[in-house]
């Protein structure tokens, strides 16, 4: 009897994470009557430049690397490419040669050859496309792994394998695209509203402070500190029954200390959201470290 | 049928639709959902209701038609939409629950009943999905009756186990996995309440109706 024989699967090989790694795509979109959160990558556009760099459609899986780190093998030929916060790019051959490589740009890897990403000077994640897009099994119609809900694949752990989907387009062979330095302030526009009426001179409070990028912050939320937001009289200790919640959402718990939510975030929540930030601002604030400061521009 | 409707903004391409009640909240989503599949609201991406609010979010940053909402749910509805029901029939469940929740005695004593007691009420009331949140497939169910409305525990638990049975304020709701949760535990099901690879991928959706089965 013909035994079937093992279909050769490409992949690569993630040696080492760093801080955190996770696969991330565009996000699932259409499921927040469910419960189930937006996710997908915090700075989509960065996420689009690498697939777009190694040939792939836009929204194809690859990796989020928070703050570097992390090492990957290519088990099979793979094109590859780092974006999103500069980092500085090591290659490293089959018989143990090394040498710089540009970030923002193709690189192709070889059967045994490697890819480390040092430590990210400034911004927090990056982003790496491999040629064909990482083909771990989809849930509701997306790779990303959400850290909140636990849909998509566990965070990465040193070690593990990833399968590649069929690479299609050639890869880019432009020069490395130039790179933006994140800045330690960040301005971003907010859209006052809903809930700006529970507060005491909105626009004046969010305009007045420079708000600073708090060390719990994740992929939940950022959590924002600075001269705090007042409810007005009228509003002051009053419950606000669960609302609707989305990336952006600029929401004031009681201690009057924003919080932000990003792509992970729950689906409803209890405080009041004050203002959103527009979707095509939000990659700004994914890479927006501890420390770092927030200006906001409501209007 | 008038509604006293207030239309707030969420961003470039969000609409928050506040109602003075959860019917009306429920109505209204009715309505927007009856729309988008009629293909009378074209490029909306989430239409996700709350305790008091729908959002509707439409692809591409906006713009929301703002006008067309209103006109929507302001308008008197023409006599053959009057009972959206008529056209889709929300689902029905049935959930069998093991009476053997943690909390049971602590809701007994609250509500000055026996335990007995307590499993009747609960599993003789008819439930409304108002709403999802909290975790995926986690539905706020309405319909509790009075006595069984108490607060929340004073400490949170760590770990609450998957297919818990629980009831919280106005609500009562079934985890849908283990998770850290303040809810008064009354049992717990087999049923399995969410799964991505199921089709739908959660048992319970705003709309549905709900029941409680006690297990023997």
């Amino acid at each position: 009897m013909p035994s079937a024989e093992p279909v050769p699967t490409r992949a690569v090989t993630v040696s080492r994470t760093g801080p955190l790694a996770v696969v991330t795509d565009l996000g699932r979109s259409g499921y927040a009557h469910i419960g189930v959160p937006r996710s997908g990558a915090l700075d989509p556009a960065a996420l689009r430049l690498a697939n777009r760099l190694v040939g792939n459609p836009e929204g194809h899986a690859g990796l989020e690397v928070l703050l570097g780190g992390l090492e990957l093998c290519a088990e099979v030929g793979v094109t590859v490419a780092v974006t999103g916060a500069p980092v500085p790019v090591r290659w490293y051959g089959r018989d143990g040669t090394r040498r710089a490589v540009d970030s923002h740009r193709a690189v192709h890897l070889r059967a045994g050859e490697r890819l480390e990403l040092g430590v990210l000077a400034a911004g927090l994640r990056c982003y790496l496309a491999c040629s064909g897009g990482l083909d771990v099994p989809a849930e509701l119609g997306s790779r990303s792994t959400d850290l909140l809900s636990g849909l998509g694949p566990a965070k990465l752990a040193d070690g593990d394998r990833l399968a590649l989907g069929t690479a299609g387009a050639l890869p880019s062979d432009a020069g490395p695209v130039p790179v933006s330095v994140p800045p330690a302030l960040v301005s971003v526009p907010v859209l006052l509203g809903p809930r700006d009426d529970w507060f005491a001179d909105p626009a004046g409070a969010l305009r007045g402070s420079l708000w600073t990028v708090g060390s719990a912050s994740n992929r939940i939320g950022l959590r924002l500190s600075g001269a705090a937001l007042t409810r007005v009289p009228e509003r002051d200790g009053v419950e606000l029954p669960s609302e609707p919640m989305l990336p952006g959402a600029v929401q004031v718990p009681p201690s009057g200390q924003p919080v932000v939510f990003l792509a992970d975030g729950p689906t409803t929540g209890g405080y009041p959201v004050v203002g959103v930030i527009p979707e095509a601002a939000l990659g700004a604030l994914a890479q927006a470290r501890p420390g770092d400061q927030v200006r906001f521009t409501p209007c | 049928m008038s509604r006293a409707v207030r239309l707030l903004r969420f961003g470039p391409s969000g609409l928050l639709v506040e109602l003075p009640s959860t019917a009306e909240v429920a109505a209204a989503y009715r309505t927007l959902c009856t729309a988008r599949k009629d293909g009378r609201l074209t490029g909306v991406t989430e239409l996700v209701p709350a305790a008091r609010t729908v959002l509707v979010e439409v692809a591409g940053g906006g713009p929301v038609p703002v006008e067309l909402i209103r006109a929507m749910l302001t308008d008197p509805p023409a006599p053959d939409a009057a009972d959206p029901d008529a056209a889709d029939q929300p689902a029905e469940l049935l959930i069998p629950v093991h009476y053997d929740g943690a909390d049971l005695d602590l809701v007994a004593r609250t509500a000055e009943l026996s335990v007995a007691e307590v499993v009747k009420l609960h599993s003789s009331a008819e439930y409304t999905v108002a709403f999802c949140g909290f975790a995926p497939g986690f539905g706020y169910l309405i319909g509790l009756p009075q006595t069984l409305r108490q607060a929340r525990l004073d400490d949170s638990r760590p770990s609450v186990p998957a297919g818990s049975v629980a009831v919280a304020g106005e609500f009562s709701a079934v985890y849908p996995r283990s998770s850290p949760g303040g809810w008064r535990l009354l049992g717990h099901t087999d049923v399995v309440m969410f799964d991505p690879a199921a089709d739908p991928p959660a048992r319970l959706a705003p709309g549905d109706r709900v029941r409680f089965e006690p297990v023997r």
